[in-house]
């Protein structure tokens, strides 16, 4: 997905924001079923890193991956039809929210089990690596994902064999209800970096270009044969870890003062600076979002539900040919 | 009449009363109350050092509650949902199997585990995994299908030396018992308990599938066919003696299982009972399974992938009329 301008930047963001709030009401209205993980409040890192990236570049997201994909170029209606368990879903209902992916964007999919798509990642790098085709992998982790000897033994591979890799991690403050305090024993995830003499930087996540500067610097070194590099973005869940989530473990006060720092009312606020005629085209676009998510639930909706008896389908791959 | 959840919630709050050397350990199991609620409101009573939460490293976790029990500690570890025990498989397998075996240890740690389908919860949050350790001695495996088998199992459980493994099916966490005021008391292992009586079909079955066999049974006996429902409670030990009569009572089994079939414990049942009792069948026995597939997320498809009342029902009819 190409991204001309800040503009173009803040039409995606605030489609990412409809899109999770459209999410969160249609489960408190019960006409969505199983779980689902939104990320209001992170919308900047997902655009930041999709406007850094080049379109042969892939990406590997997580748990809560909507956001990552409509900025890779997610079409809002097949992935609410996934959301409703439809057989025009992006996986025919197979994935539901947690596990989506279209490899013709380079969106290698959601992954459930956390930190659970850094093998891939690396395995999607060490190709790009054997074929030398140029290709960076972004790969998308929480800040609780980093407690998982996955995240350790992937960023050690990696580092040794230089493998052209950017792993952001969306510190939100929280995994699940465990805050940083209780969950690292140091709380800088960048300062891993110095562990696999790599590269670690930390950046306002909720800052569109420092985002997208912090990762365009990550994908040229990588690229560059300088091997993995690691962006600390920090942010704040604003909403709860999943549905059902009552968020006691934190105050509304500490909530309040992260709503006023949440991204997409700061990009419009500087837009707004910058460009007298901003204020009519942010209006414009924030129209453009919610007759998108409408239309989106309106092809979910009037779309068929799977056919059971294709419930094994797919299970291994064709006959590839080899060499 | 006391849900599954409250159950399981009070007998762990009585077990940690009972002896200072029980603690729980888990992700999110403190303030948040575990993925389910299971262990809410735990820690105000016990407070963060017995109840004690984890960073997101299921494979440490486990591995600690390991060394903890190994030295005297009584840990009862919470893995949030069952797909994910697969990241300390090795632990469990390599090391709590055999630490006595090998090292002549104890190992009396209890690993809860919420696990199973029907909540659309997609493929990595809906499995059901005992396959994984039924063929691993040394490890004890427990999948009550009801709130006081829960509770006198895990009794047993964290009281005992060998490492357990405590399945808790996500749909029987909701549901209601008459329990009474005290808990029961608790049940040793390697006890299948008959849940129906009847002459016509044997079906065996654990867990949710359990219960769901139970309620079929009720509805059947309503059109004259007789089921005799063997509710296993724990795989390892495995009640052989209980099976096996029950088979020989009626001459014809259904083995329920939710996971595929495939590879499941379904199997090793069948080819017990085939072993010891070919001679007392008067049909091919039969396992209602899962389809050989992950569970998919949407509820049309994930419903094509479990066993039901209906098609435990119509697997008994059609058994009883061969
Ligand atoms: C292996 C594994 N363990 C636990 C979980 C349950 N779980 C899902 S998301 C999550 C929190 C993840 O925190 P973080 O990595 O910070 O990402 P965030 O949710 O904040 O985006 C947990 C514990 C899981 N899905 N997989
Ligand atoms: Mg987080």
């Amino acid at each position: 997905m190409t991204f001309h301008s800040d503009f173009d930047c803040y039409g995606r963001m605030v489609l990412i924001r409809r899109f999770e709030e459209a999410v969160e009401r249609l489960f408190s209205e019960g006409r969505i079923t199983g779980t689902a993980h939104v990320c209001i409040g992170q919308e900047a890192i997902a655009v930041g890193m999709a406007a850094a990236m080049q379109p042969n570049d892939a990406f590997t997201s997580t748990h809560r991956g909507h956001g990552h994909f409509l900025a890779m170029g997610g079409d809002p209606g097949r992935m609410m039809a996934e959301m409703f368990g439809k057989a025009t879903g992006y996986a025919y209902g197979r994935a539901g929210s947690q596990m989506m992916s279209d490899l013709s964007l380079g969106f290698y999919g959601a992954n459930g089990i956390t930190a659970g798509s850094m093998g891939l990642a690396c395995g999607l790098a060490l190709q790009a690596q054997y074929h030398n085709t140029g290709r960076v992998v972004v790969c998308t982790i929480g800040d609780g994902a980093s407690n998982e000897g996955m995240f350790h033994e992937s960023l050690n591979l990696a580092a040794l064999w230089h493998l052209p890799l950017v792993v952001v991690c969306e510190n939100n403050g929280y995994a699940m209800s465990t805050p940083l305090s209780v969950g690292l024993a140091n709380q800088s995830i960048a300062a891993r970096a110095a562990a696999y003499g790599i590269t670690g930087t930390a950046v306002d996540g909720n800052s569109l270009s420092a985002v997208r500067d912090a990762v365009s610097l990550a994908l040229t070194q990588a690229r560059s044969g300088k091997g993995l590099q690691l962006v600390e973005c920090h942010t704040y869940r604003l909403s709860g870890h999943s549905k059902g989530d009552k968020r006691e473990y934190r105050s509304p006060a500490e909530e309040a003062a992260a709503w006023e720092n949440e991204p997409l009312a700061r990009l419009a606020a500087e837009l707004e600076k910058q460009y007298p005629d901003a204020p009519g085209r942010i209006a414009q676009l924030n129209q453009q979002a919610a007759e998108t998510i409408a239309a989106a639930i309106e092809f979910a909706v009037s779309s068929p539900d799977p056919d059971p008896s294709t419930v094994c389908d797919d299970l291994f791959a064709p006959h590839l040919p080899t060499a | 009449m006391k849900t599954f959840t409250a159950t399981i919630r009070d007998t762990l709050a009585a077990e940690l009363r009972r002896d200072p050397n029980v603690f729980l350990i888990g992700e999110d199991i403190g303030a948040y109350g575990g993925a389910f609620g299971v262990t809410r409101g735990l820690i105000s009573e016990f407070g963060p050092n017995r109840i004690r939460d984890t960073p997101i490293s299921e494979q440490a976790l486990i591995g600690t509650a390991i060394g903890a029990a190994a030295a005297g500690l009584r840990p009862v570890a919470e893995i949030m949902f069952m797909d994910f025990i697969t990241l300390a498989v090795d632990q469990l397998t390599n090391l709590a199997a055999k630490l006595h075996y090998i090292y002549k240890l104890p190992c009396p740690i209890v690993v809860r585990t919420p696990a199973g389908g029907g909540r659309g919860y997609g493929a990595t949050h809906s499995q059901t995994l005992e396959r994984l350790f039924t063929g691993t001695p040394g490890l004890h495996i427990a999948a009550p299908s009801t709130a006081a088998d829960a509770s006198a199992l895990l009794q047993s459980a964290i009281r005992g030396a060998t490492p357990v493994i405590f399945i808790e099916h996500k749909l029987l966490y909701p549901l209601r018992w008459e329990i009474g005021l005290t808990l029961p008391p608790p049940l040793p292992f390697g006890h299948a308990n008959i849940t129906h009586s009847g002459n016509n079909v044997t079906v065996v079955a654990w867990s949710y599938m359990a219960h769901l066999a139970l309620t079929a049974a009720n509805q059947l006996a309503a059109e004259g066919i007789g089921v005799e429902v063997v509710d296993l409670r724990t795989l390892a030990p495995l009640d052989e003696e209980t099976i096996t009569a029950a088979v020989r009572k009626t001459g014809r089994l259904l083995i329920v299982e939710e996971g595929p079939k495939t590879g499941g414990f379904a199997g090793e049942i069948a080819a017990r009972i085939f072993e010891t009792s070919y001679d007392y069948l008067e049909a091919p026995l039969r396992r209602l399974a899962g389809p050989d597939t992950p569970v998919p997320a949407s509820r049309t498809l994930e419903a094509a992938c479990i066993p039901t009342v209906e098609t435990i029902a119509n697997a008994i009819r059609e058994l009883a009329s061969l």
